[in-house]
């Protein structure tokens, strides 16, 4: 019997939250985080809007509680004050002589010191010099990794947006295969310039508020954030009388192989990620109650995606909505702050809507759930990650009395 | 966690050192002149088609190159999966993205450095050109990159998901990254030759670059090169003592004892502060264990005991020991394992056990 692995902490910041209470009462109340631009040093101020954080490196470096001699980046940070709610509800703290995991997700690293020192780092004699190491992709995981003390294994994957799913999905294999015992997984991204910028030379950043799945849609928000789930074997974590907020119960990635950058007209890669996900959760299409979308309200993305769920779903589409509306897309954690958004929706027996949905996309004529809708079934969820380079993953959520 | 074995059914290896057999292999080494080991660029035409070759950056082609060549030694047209492990990802683009971003004040950007800035676009590239939908993942973490990805593999291979997994270690070094880091200590600013390699005194380690592709199988088959009996991480040690506990220990799960093991590729650097580490392991541990080290024909990169993994596969299937790479160790032949261990300024340790 493959073992069942069980959900038993929380952590997440975002521009709706800096925690799951806040995160969910501004789910409820339809309260998003999208605004102007305050926090992130840049010329596009007030051209574009933004998911931020408002809290500068300071105010950070206070939260995450760390000694302020040392350099983090913001994505660093971001991670530590975001892990550090996931372990602690799960009481990883308590001594143990289980092994622990950490596998984080970034996709940028600590480019946002980087852009600032950039130059600095060039010099002869460079000045900043103690920022360049924090640039690295696995300089934001090590940071968090000494925060919780966490040794015995420590992992970094980058796969553009879908990073933090992804890691969701190796530690839960971590887990199955014994080479942890419990792990905690997630991603962080903080927002930088860098990013900023390579979006709008692709042209697929909306000037105001995104709109997923509306026939007007022109664009993402970019947002940031971090968070964190602790994932543990559920036979002992019931044994142990542990809270047991859900079970990641299938799981998949395919590769769209499309194209860098855009995503198929038949939705190729992630028809298989669905798919696959749902075939490895042991379940049939009709079992899902509700796809938490990737939806990031790109004209490219939205299409394909609603195409790939239109093909394995048929007549039968499920309540589906994009929340990124809500968070602004925060790349290298999106994948795992979806997962805890429809972990808040197992728990609640709520679906949080797709902000933002007026018109319907007349190719695929399919409609997201629009306001904050209360259902008597919710047992299994499907959310999605789509990136860069064609990376599609998908992963299946469930009831933690379903076994 | 017993792990499952992996047969080397494949190997693609583009670094310092010319293309083709072992016997090749020790031609470049380190020298005083260059401060960093540079790869020895493949004809890269007989690879990758000149349309495609004009859009990608050094790191994509060495990576499309070593994927191939893998992919052919072992005739799988297919992998099941496809891995890649890359610590700096396309640094290249990056710096160009960046610089361009800093000196025109966020104006006038040309996206196509952005678009292939991302540590995925390898892994991404080689699924585009073989039309492959299967699992694509990129493992980022330092020196721990390439360990994951081998982990992952070995997992996919004991759940049944999948029979031939490419697995690549890639990174590139360029002037600028080169050059910042060496303001940490991290790389000498001076070049050293592989024979003074031991006995340097300045800060850092000799930096490299390269790209190794293994094809992972769950079958032994004529191609095989070597198996991959393990992987193993560790991060931070409070001591030289856990260190050693934590090699014995993974020896110990493969039924080994440090003297059973018949060589030991180390990965000293030249960083005489970390090098330490190897020279004191040599003295203790393994003091009845022949070692050599690798890095010389190399250089220092976060993917660089995928090197080190390529190197071994070689030695094992051809059972040759050149003298330049055996230095003074001695060994009975047939060679029937060896252990690649690796650290990164004694925070990422990892060990990698391969077999005839």
């Amino acid at each position: 019997m493959p073992k069942k692995i069980a959900i038993t902490g929380i952590g997440i910041v975002s521009s709706i939250g800096m925690n799951l209470e806040e995160t969910r009462a501004s789910l409820l109340n339809k309260k998003h985080g999208i605004g102007k631009i305050t926090v992130l040093d840049s010329i596009h101020k007030d051209g574009f809007v933004l998911g931020e954080i408002k809290k500068d490196h300071k105010a950070l470096l206070e939260l995450a509680g760390v000694d302020e001699t040392t350099a983090y980046s913001r994505t660093a940070l971001l991670g530590i004050i975001a892990a550090r709610q996931a372990y602690l509800d799960a009481n990883l703290s308590e001594k143990t002589d289980r092994k622990t995991g950490l596998v984080s997700a970034s996709t940028v690293g600590g480019m946002d010191r980087s852009e600032l020192y950039y130059k600095n780092f060039l010099q002869q004699e460079a000045s900043y010099k103690e920022y360049i190491d924090t640039h690295h992709a696995g300089n934001s995981t090590e940071m968090v990794a000494h925060a919780l003390n966490i040794k015995d294994y420590i992992s970094t994957i980058s796969t553009a947006c879908s990073s933090s799913l992804n890691s969701i999905m190796f530690g839960a294999r971590l887990i199955k295969n014994e080479v942890v015992d419990r792990v905690v997984v997630g991603g962080t991204d903080g927002l930088s310039k860098f990013t900023l910028n390579g979006f709008n030379t692709l042209m697929i950043l909306d000037k105001s508020h995104c709109r997923p799945f509306d026939a007007t849609r022109a664009g993402l928000n970019l947002g940031e954030g971090a968070a964190y789930l602790v994932l543990e074997d559920a036979a002992k974590a019931r044994a142990e009388k542990k809270h047991i907020y859900g079970l990641v119960s299938g799981y998949a990635n395919a590769n769209d192989a499309h194209h860098q950058t855009a995503s198929s007209s038949d939705g190729k890669g992630p028809y298989l990620a669905m798919k696959n996900a749902i075939d490895e959760a042991g379940l049939r299409p009709e079992d899902i109650d509700y796809i938490n979308v990737h939806g990031t309200g790109t004209e490219n993305n939205d299409l394909t995606e609603g195409v790939a769920m239109k093909r394995l779903f048929g007549d039968q589409l499920p309540d589906f909505s994009s929340t990124k509306a809500y968070t602004g897309h925060t790349l290298g954690a999106a994948g795992v702050i979806e997962t805890i958004i429809s972990i808040i929706s197992l728990n609640t027996h709520t679906i949080f809507p797709n902000i933002n949905f007026n018109n319907t996309i007349e190719e695929i004529d399919i409609k997201p759930v629009d306001e904050v809708k209360s259902v008597d079934t919710i047992n299994h969820i499907l959310t999605n990650s789509f990136g860069f380079g064609g990376n599609d993953s998908s992963l299946v959520i469930s009831k933690p009395e379903l076994t | 966690m017993k792990q499952m074995k992996a047969y080397i059914n494949g190997l693609g290896m583009v670094s310092p050192q010319a293309m083709g057999d072992v016997s090749n292999y020790f031609a470049k080494g380190t020298t005083d002149e260059e401060p960093m080991l540079q790869i020895e660029k493949p004809n890269y035409r007989d690879y990758i088609h000149p349309k495609q070759l004009r859009r990608m950056s050094k790191v994509v082609r060495i990576g499309m190159v070593g994927a191939k060549i893998a992919m052919e030694k072992a005739a799988i047209e297919q992998p099941d999966s496809i891995i890649t492990a890359t610590g700096m990802g396309c640094q290249a683009d990056t710096e160009k993205f960046l610089n361009a971003m800093i000196d025109n004040n966020e104006g006038l950007l040309n996206p196509t450095a952005f678009i292939q800035s991302t540590h995925n676009t390898i892994g991404a590239q080689i699924a585009l050109h073989l039309g492959n939908h299967n699992y694509n993942f990129t493992y980022v973490h330092r020196t721990f990159s390439f360990e994951s990805a081998l982990l992952d593999a070995m997992m996919q291979l004991s759940e049944k998901t999948a029979n031939h997994i490419l697995v690549g270690g890639i990174d590139e070094i360029t002037e600028e990254s080169w050059k910042i880091k060496t303001q940490i200590d991290y790389y000498k600013k001076k070049g050293v030759s592989a024979s003074r390699f031991s006995d340097d005194q300045q800060p850092g380690a000799v930096a490299g670059e390269g790209s190794a592709f293994f094809m992972l199988s769950s079958e032994k088959n004529n191609t095989t090169l070597a198996v991959l009996e393990a992987v193993d991480t560790f991060f931070n040690p409070e001591s030289q003592e856990e260190t050693e506990t934590r090699i014995k220990h993974f020896l110990a799960e493969n039924e080994l004892s440090a003297d059973e093991v018949d060589l030991v590729l180390l990965g000293n650097n030249g960083d005489a502060v970390y090098d330490a580490i190897y020279e004191q392991l040599a003295e203790t541990l393994f003091s009845n264990t022949p070692t050599t080290t690798f890095k010389q024909y190399c250089g220092e990169y976060d993917t660089a005991a995928s090197f080190g993994m390529g190197l071994a596969s070689m030695l094992l299937h051809t059972q040759q020991l050149p003298k330049d790479l055996m230095q003074n160790a001695k060994i009975d032949l047939p060679l029937k394992n060896i252990l690649i261990y690796n650290q990164f300024r004694n925070t990422n340790h990892s060990l990698i056990l391969l077999n005839a």
